[in-house]
């Protein structure tokens, strides 16, 4: 489905006549890509609603407390990006993305209910282990599903599409929950038992609207292909498709992706505008990121996948001179977000449908996973290291430096995905 | 739930189906000859569901308005009249946690009689600090997003000055001369997908003068810099007598310690280990903290004094956990909230000599951040 011979084929027609529409199937968005995009809405209004408040609600009775708790919780980060490999792999094995997924978002669910009973820290700390934990063991299964579901020609357009609604969740969320405090002071139960109310949603569409399928039964087109005659794939096969130069890729750039934090907090350092405005940052990136999701998703698609995704770090990279130039400005400012929400919206779902194209059938959700993983845990180290710069160098050092090691391992990455892809991808 | 199950196994069938769709190069499952049926009864249930749910949460959300509405509006628990000025007497100013009208209002009531009437300032203010001229009020207004706010006001209650704070607010003292605010505030979501939490300490001038985060100090543990990105630092107390210098609490991998601060020399110079949120007595001889039984972040807290002049430390006869920076009654005698339950909404304040054989005593019923000014 993914890699079929169909799939090579549409790849090659794209070579042959790039953004010829008539070389291409007319798109057809699947139902189930939508579904999906309303559980992952519905789910986001969920854990973002909560997300918002729990640190006041935590400060509330855990005091001081409070500070141990950012411990746990990068403990939890770590958890939960090495838990969607393993997430990815069980969907794989059992064939049943769908039940895979209906565990993840059951077990955040099921945290949901343990926030209105909690009390005291380690009770908090382990509902939101929990989430964090139920949060990476959906995210693979679930892009194996978009992936599944969606045409090969039209990968990164269908991922965009899921990430578009997915963020739409990601805004209303903490608006919804503000609005409930707004309302009710100290509401912070009446936020839990809405945001409960938004998951057992999630779940509810996921069971009842998303086809579950079984992916040990060989789909007959594949086995009529040549090409993948043989019944299993081995990793070897998957290294010489480039799934692991890919990999390197995304870990190589994941370590420069220093986080959005850091650069917020390099805006207002030389802005000096009032930190209430901070959550304000993440709203803009965020819409910037679902104003753009479909349409560079419809672009990798014409252009090349491989392309955006570069591109899209490019983005990232204007950001860094943008934040770490002298000259500033609200422009400045307003231009460091919107080129964040486009770095999200080039490289997210576009790296998903990367994966998904080189990624044989039985191994799309370890594949799916892997790249998560390898994509949180880049990240991760990316922050840990840029704090350390930041202290040692100062910060607009720091990010020029960043901004200088990104050009780099641009200049490699485009090296190592051209000869990754030159088989699979235009 | 047994709806749901069946939704599952009845999809199971239909799976080559899906996947003989996706490989046909329209990639869109081609549904089965009665899955619009099935389709329909889903759609049906699933609709039920939402409207269930949603009734529910908002069903408890009115009610829990309502509820709300009528708690603020009840009569308060306990006596309470208006303030428009600090009293003259010696007094204790706190935050108001009685239920009812006046529910998280600093207040007044005298030192000589901490249990009589509260006279209420009419600021709300989740931590609250005052000296014979200023009062430092820490406030939460609940917006789109949430915003934390530093206010000063004048021995009559008229604000004075008051600047944008950046997180959860946590602790405010004021140096003895009213020129000085030190601000601890808990940040949040520094990062994009993280909860992480770190605190933001600040010292900030009445007269506008910014004197920056603690951050930017210079942290000196026996002659050496430490610049571990990990440095937290909450927990101000001024010297008294000793203008622009003052204590405060550092942490940087694990260890926990008691800094002594200098605003003109911009460095925070490690003089304890173990010593947390510091209060320095009246006469700047003690420093009463919360000491960790574990010797980390986590756990229980005692109530301690450290002796300045031998460094002996005494712990108090307090068992349960402390979570406050201790304020002093007088020089033998301190003061701190305790919160009356799980939900974190209410506090008494307590007293406690320094006493070994001592036992600790309810000051103020329904109060929490105390501020002794005599």
């Amino acid at each position: 489905m993914y890699i079929s011979m169909s799939d090579r084929e549409g790849g090659k027609k794209d070579h042959v006549a790039p953004g010829s529409a008539a070389a291409r199937t007319a798109f057809r968005l699947s139902p189930v890509i939508i579904w999906l995009g309303i559980v992952s809405m519905v789910t986001d209004i969920s854990s973002e609603s909560v997300a918002a408040v729990l640190p006041l609600y935590v400060t509330g009775f855990l005091g001081l407390s409070t500070i141990a708790f950012g411990v746990i919780d990068g403990i939890n980060q770590g958890a939960s990006a090495i838990v969607r490999i393993g997430a990815g792999w069980a969907s794989d094995r059992s064939g049943h993305p769908k039940r895979v997924a209906v565990a993840g978002y059951g077990l955040s669910m099921l945290a949901r209910i343990g926030f209105l009973f909690a009390g005291g820290f380690w009770a908090v700390a382990g509902i939101v282990t929990g989430d964090r934990i139920g949060k990476g063991i959906r995210t693979a299964p679930r892009d194996a599903m978009i992936s599944a579901a969606a045409q090969p020609d039209y990968l990164a357009r269908s991922f965009g599409m899921h990430r578009m609604l997915d963020n739409i969740g990601a805004a209303v969320g903490p608006l919804l929950a503000f609005l409930i405090l707004m309302l009710i002071p100290n509401g912070f139960t009446t936020v839990f038992v809405v945001s409960l109310a938004f998951s057992v949603i999630g779940v509810a569409v996921l069971i009842l609207m998303v086809p579950g399928r079984s992916r040990n039964a060989p789909p007959p087109a594949a086995a009529a292909a040549p090409f993948f005659r043989r019944p299993q794939l081995k990793w070897s096969h998957l290294k010489h498709r480039g799934l692991a130069r890919l990999m390197l890729t995304a870990g190589l750039l994941g370590v420069l992706t220093i986080g959005d934090g850091f650069i917020y907090l390099l805006l207002q350092s030389r802005e000096s505008f009032a930190v209430q405005w901070f959550p304000l940052l993440y709203v803009g990136t965020n819409v910037a990121f679902l104003l753009f999701a479909i349409p560079l998703g419809r672009l990798a698609d014409r252009i090349g996948r491989v392309k955006v995704f570069l591109a899209g770090h490019i983005a990232l990279l204007l950001c860094y001179l943008l934040a770490g130039l002298p000259a500033g400005g609200i422009t400045a400012t307003l231009g460091c977000l919107l080129l964040l929400g486009l770095f999200y919206a080039a490289t997210d779902g576009v790296l998903a449908a990367l994966v998904s194209r080189l990624a044989t059938p039985g191994s799309l959700g370890t594949a799916l996973g892997t790249a998560q993983t390898i994509v949180a845990l880049s990240r991760m180290a990316s922050a840990a290291g840029f704090g350390v710069l930041w202290y040692a160098l100062g910060a607009e050092t720091a990010v020029m430096a960043v901004a200088v090691l990104l050009a780099i391992a641009l200049g490699a990455s485009a090296m190592l995905l051209r000869t990754a892809t030159e088989t699979a991808e235009p | 739930m047994s709806r749901s199950r069946q939704g599952t196994a009845e999809n199971t069938p239909a799976v080559p189906e899906d996947a003989a769709g996706g490989t046909a190069g329209t990639g869109v499952p081609e549904p089965a000859a009665d899955a619009p049926a099935r389709g329909l009864r889903r759609l049906v249930v699933l609709l039920a569901v939402v409207a269930l749910t949603l009734a529910a949460a908002g069903v408890y959300a009115v009610w829990s308005f309502q509820e709300t509405a009528s708690g603020q509006e009840a009569a308060s628990a306990v006596r309470v009249g208006t303030a428009d000025a600090l009293p003259g007497e010696p007094f204790v100013m706190f935050r108001n946690t009685a239920p009812g009208q006046g529910y998280g209002q600093a207040a007044t009531v005298p030192l000589a009689d901490p249990s009589g009437e509260r006279a209420l300032t009419g600021e709300a203010c989740y931590r609250v600090y005052a000296t014979r001229t200023l009062v430092s009020c820490l406030a939460i207004s609940n917006g789109v997003p949430t915003t934390f706010e530093a206010a000063a006001y004048s021995s009559d209650l008229e604000p004075v000055t008051s600047w944008a704070l950046g997180g959860i607010p946590s602790r405010t003292r004021i140096s003895p001369d009213g020129s000085l605010v030190a601000t601890t505030v808990f940040v949040s979501g520094h990062s994009y997908d993280s909860a992480g939490l770190s605190t933001e300490t600040v010292i900030h001038g009445v007269d506008g003068t910014d004197y920056g985060n603690l951050e930017d100090f210079a942290l000196l543990s026996g002659g050496t810099g430490i610049t571990a990105p990990d440095r937290n630092f909450w927990g101000v107390t001024f010297v008294p007598g000793h203008p622009g210098d003052f204590y405060a609490t550092a942490t940087s991998q694990g260890n926990i310690w008691l800094v002594r601060g200098s605003l003109a020399g911009r460095t925070l110079t490690v003089v304890a280990s173990g010593v947390e949120c510091p209060s320095i007595s009246p006469d700047g001889t003690r420093i009463a903290f919360k000491k960790s039984t574990s010797g980390t972040l986590l756990g229980h807290r005692n109530a301690a004094v450290l002796d300045l002049g031998t460094g002996a430390v005494t712990v108090l006869a307090e068992e349960r956990n402390l979570d406050d920076q201790i304020e002093w009654l007088d020089n033998s005698t301190v003061a701190y909230g305790l919160l009356r339950d799980d939900t974190g909404r209410d506090s008494d304040i307590w007293s406690l000599s320094t006493s070994p054989e001592a036992v600790p005593k309810l000051l103020i019923e329904h109060a929490s951040s105390p501020a002794v000014v005599h």
